[in-house]
């Protein structure tokens, strides 16, 4: 007798075990499907930030979707430690982009101003040297400023990926690691998942499998053009707290290690490090934060974003296969909100929301003009 | 802890927690400090516990403490100096 | 800006300095690079000192030591450059490396790298072993070897392997005798081990094994107190080591000391093969990973070699053998000779290499350390520096984890400052056992750069 489920994720990353948990803890039977232990996993070289401040310039609805994911995740931090244990150390004290000169300077105001008209004002706004050095110590004489918004924060990616699977689990969720998919067939309204030994029937499935969604995806008749986008990231050994706010290319963690990013490098599969990057995003970070000097990097990584075309996620439902629907992002922190507390119930009632709608994969046909 | 084989050729001077140690040159710090009965190096940023050298080849940075100002170093692979200030390593280090 | 080598040789142990020695004598641009102060590597580390402290102190640490001291005095006349007090920090498989030297780092290119990193001990983790006052059998003897300090407390070695027993004769003969040798091994290990016997009746193997035999019946007539076939070892101490606890069969005893040295062999370190991207295997015989590499010392990756220890343990006398071998093949490689006079040249060596490793199945089965050892019980730590348990692994496995690296990521076992030295090769095989897997299967930690701690000061003033 095969398992049978209301909703099958397929990929255990940050976006599948938070719609994996957000179903199970409306008590669906899910069962969510994993890959092994060496993998891409976007989840593991994630930077942490529930950043709001610079996502949906040029896709209003992006920045809507983001705003209110950053709202919902206190309630997701709550639930996850009520049911787990686990603490995720969210903190949302707001957060910075720090501008190191004039151009940068002018490139944040205007997009401020651009994200002010088109979706709001949600209080981000540019703020000059004087007052980014009364709310952060020690800056370096380069900063010229930086852009803060209220709403930033930042969680650890890592304790949230374990708490999603760890509450999924707790929920009754099925978690079936290590499974490769081979087949997906759809009949009588059921899909049929094959993966090695494992054989899962379900009503719904989403695949949220980072950079194999691509491949996946048109096995249900969904599109998902993701393509990989590698960002750099070194950490430092455990440090006393000197950082209290995240800021978007330096971040304190809870344990005390400081977070520094980041690079965009189209690289395709290709999740090694570079020294001129290390020397590049160290420089920046010394030019922040001179103090930084001493301390020591005992890890530097490459990880691979996931990236759409223009950045925004990617949330569908299948036409020709109505149950299978898509869901891909490259913030899955920032969005984890949403996933589990929004879309989740979403897809288990079948329909994505209308605002949703222009998450679809047809924005990317645009005819040239 | 251990004790000297020879006490001759004792011709440094350095600064542990402010007391006044010998040592040899050519000797690292650590088997400096644990010819001087130094039991403790450092309490971990993890759980505060006393940690000293377990493997005194630079795998295991249990050995980890300041030397003139500069947090988490591994005391078995620095050599003394005349006048070196050495401190206990307690717990995540500080920058200035 | 870098500076370019013919060959780049990573640690100054007896093979790194063979290699770099027929190498630099071969008229090769040699650099050698080692974080010590002075070379000779673990084995014979400090020798140079101890050598110019006379024939007594020599004499202290065997035979074996002194002829460390031949070696180290060729090296110093070879022609290569010696760069000491270098942390050599990342390798990039087109052989950059970055070495921080001095406060400073900067990039040195070379045409072939030989990596002679060498081993670390064995990780033991019974409980109490994170206490002050618990250190290795080999940090024992670097403390005799380096600063001439022998133990003034009531110790004990436990463990297994010649390197203990060396180590108690090396303390007896300084005037320290231990307290007592607690031998973990069985007569079950010695029996099994017979099986190895007629590979191991060559004149170099049977030299060695002699030697041992004839070292542990020295050290019974000297009187020391031994116990064998001993297991539940507990250290025990609030804030440092009091007592050590053990069981004999049955039998329970406990001893007061204030310090235990540990021992259960050596195994390849395979921080720089690993970040490197190196291929690696399982080794069966001696249980620990170790790098794939060809008969002449070839790694998966192109130009890089990798001799003695850090290739799979084999003992000094292997290692510099092991060196010359991969130097004639660096010379090949360089263009300097051809495949036919490589393999004149190397000959000798290669016979010597053989007859070296023919002795390690019959020791490696007769030291073959126990499940409890390699697998320990929940209330052990296991991640040193970020304080994981065995039982956190555990659960981590039941809940769906799948190797080191989701372990990792979860638990932040390997993510302190020994970046997963000491607890890489327990992680795997607590992961393996609770997954009911083969080791090799169950993989190992992502080693990533840097190699060692560095600041980002350095980083951000390298000239890339």
């Amino acid at each position: 007798m095969p398992d049978s489920h209301d909703l099958a994720v397929i990929g255990g990353g940050l976006v599948g075990s938070a719609i994996a948990w957000g179903a199970a803890r409306l008590g669906a039977d899910v069962a969510l499907l994993d890959e092994g232990d060496v993998a891409f996993r976007a989840a593991r070289g994630n930077f942490g930030l529930v950043w709001v401040q610079s996502k949906g310039d040029g896709l209003p609805p992006y920045a809507h979707w983001t705003r209110w994911s950053a709202a919902l995740w206190p309630d997701l931090a709550a639930d996850l430690s009520t049911a787990t244990g686990i603490d995720v150390a969210l903190r949302q004290p707001g957060g910075l982009h720090f501008c190191l000169d004039e151009a940068e300077m002018e490139q944040r105001a205007a997009m401020i101003r651009r994200m002010h008209n088109a979706s709001g004002d949600i209080g981000t706004r540019l703020l000059d040297r004087g007052d980014v050095a009364a709310m952060v110590p020690g800056l370096g004489p380069d900063v010229q400023g930086a852009a803060f918004c209220p709403m930033d924060g930042h969680a650890n990616p890592l304790l949230l990926l374990r708490a999603l699977q760890a509450g999924f689990q707790l929920q009754g969720g099925a978690y079936l690691p290590g499974a490769r998919i081979e087949r997906i067939a759809s009949r009588n309204g059921d899909f049929i998942i094959e993966a090695g030994a494992a054989r899962v029937v379900a009503r719904r499935m989403v695949i949220a499998a980072g950079l194999g969604s691509a491949a996946l995806a048109p096995l249900v008749g969904l599109s998902m053009p993701v393509r990989p986008l590698r960002g750099q990231i070194m950490v430092t050994e455990r440090l006393r707290p000197l950082l209290d706010r995240p800021t978007v290319h330096i971040r304190q963690t809870g344990e005390g290690s400081v977070m520094i990013g980041d690079s965009h490098e189209d690289v395709g599969f290709d999740d090694g490090t570079t020294v001129p990057e290390m020397q590049r995003i160290a420089a920046r970070a010394v030019a922040t934060f001179p103090v930084l000097r001493q301390a020591q990097i005992v890890r530097h990584w490459g990880a691979l974003r996931v990236m759409t075309p223009d950045g925004a996620p990617i949330y569908e439902q299948s036409a020709r296969y109505p149950g299978a629907f898509a869901a891909t992002c490259h913030s899955g922190v920032t969005l984890a909100g949403a996933h589990a507390l929004a879309l989740a119930p979403a897809i288990l009632a079948g329909a994505l929301p209308d605002e949703l709608g222009v998450f679809g994969s047809g924005r990317f046909d645009v005819p040239a003009a | 802890m251990f004790r000297r084989l020879e006490e001759d050729g004792l011709l440094l001077i350095f600064n542990f927690e402010g007391e006044r140690v010998a040592a040899r040159l050519g000797e690292t710090v650590a088997a400096a400090l644990l010819a001087a009965g130094i039991g403790r190096f450092r309490e971990t940023p993890v759980s505060g516990s006393s940690r000293a050298p377990y493997c005194l080849m630079g795998v295991c940075f249990d050995c980890l403490v300041e030397i003139d100002g500069i947090a988490n170093r591994q005391a078995c692979m620095v050599p003394v100096a005349d006048g070196m200030r050495v401190r206990r390593q307690r717990g995540a280090r500080g920058v200035t | 800006m870098s500076t370019r080598w013919d060959a780049i040789v990573i640690g100054a142990g007896p093979g790194g300095m063979a290699g770099a020695c027929v190498l630099a004598e071969n008229g090769a641009r040699v650099l050698v690079l080692d974080e010590q102060p002075a070379p000779g590597g673990q084995i014979y580390r400090a020798v140079e000192n101890v050598a110019a402290q006379g024939a007594d102190a020599l004499a202290r640490l065997g035979a074996d030591y002194a002829a460390g001291a031949d070696l180290v005095a060729r090296f110093r006349v070879s022609g290569s450059t010696f760069q000491p007090g270098s942390t050599v920090w990342q390798v990039a498989p087109e052989r950059a490396v970055w070495v921080s030297c001095g406060g400073r780092s900067a990039c040195l290119e070379a045409d072939v790298i030989l990596l002679a990193t060498g081993a670390m001990e064995r990780p033991v983790p019974v409980p109490g072993w994170t206490l002050p006052g618990v250190m290795t059998a080999g940090a024992v003897q670097i403390l005799l070897k380096s600063a001439a300090l022998v133990p003034s407390v009531p110790f004990v070695l436990a463990g297994s392997g010649p390197l203990p027993l060396l180590v108690a004769q090396q303390c007896i003969a300084a005037g320290a005798a231990p307290a007592a040798f607690l031998d973990t091994g069985s007569w079950q290990d010695a029996v099994a081990a017979v099986r190895y016997l007629p590979g191991a009746l060559g004149e170099t193997a049977r030299r060695t094994l002699a030697k041992g035999l004839a070292l542990h019946a020295a050290l019974r007539r000297g009187g020391m107190k031994m116990f064998r076939g001993v297991h539940d070892i507990r250290i025990e101490g609030d804030d440092r080591a009091e007592a050590i606890s053990f069981r004999v069969g049955r039998r329970q005893h406990r001893m007061p000391v204030a310090l235990v040295a540990l021992h259960e062999g050596v195994i390849p370190a395979q921080q720089i093969t690993r970040a490197i991207g190196c291929a690696h295997a399982w080794d069966v015989g001696q249980r620990c990973f170790r790098p794939q590499i060809d008969d002449w010392g070839n790694s998966s990756v192109e130009g890089v070699l990798v001799a003695g220890d850090a290739a799979g343990i084999g003992g000094a006398a292997a290692a510099a053998s092991a060196g010359r071998v991969a130097a004639f093949e660096a010379l090949r490689r360089l263009g300097r000779i051809d495949a036919a006079r490589r393999d004149a040249l190397a000959a000798t060596d290669r016979r010597a290499m053989k007859a070296e490793r023919a002795v390690r199945p019959l020791l490696d089965r007769m030291f073959t350390p126990r499940r409890e050892i390699l697998c320990p019980a929940d209330d052990v730590v296991v991640c040193r520096c970020e304080e994981v348990t065995a039982g956190a692994l555990r659960q981590a496995v039941a809940q769906g984890c799948q190797g080191p690296n989701q372990a990792k990521s979860f638990l932040r076992c390997g993510m302190g400052p020994c970046q997963g030295r000491l607890c890489g090769p327990v992680v795997a095989e607590v992961i393996a056992t609770a997954r009911g897997q083969a080791v090799d299967a169950t993989g190992y930690f992502r080693i990533r750069p840097p190699m060692k701690p560095v600041t980002l000061g350095e980083i951000a003033e390298l000239e890339t």
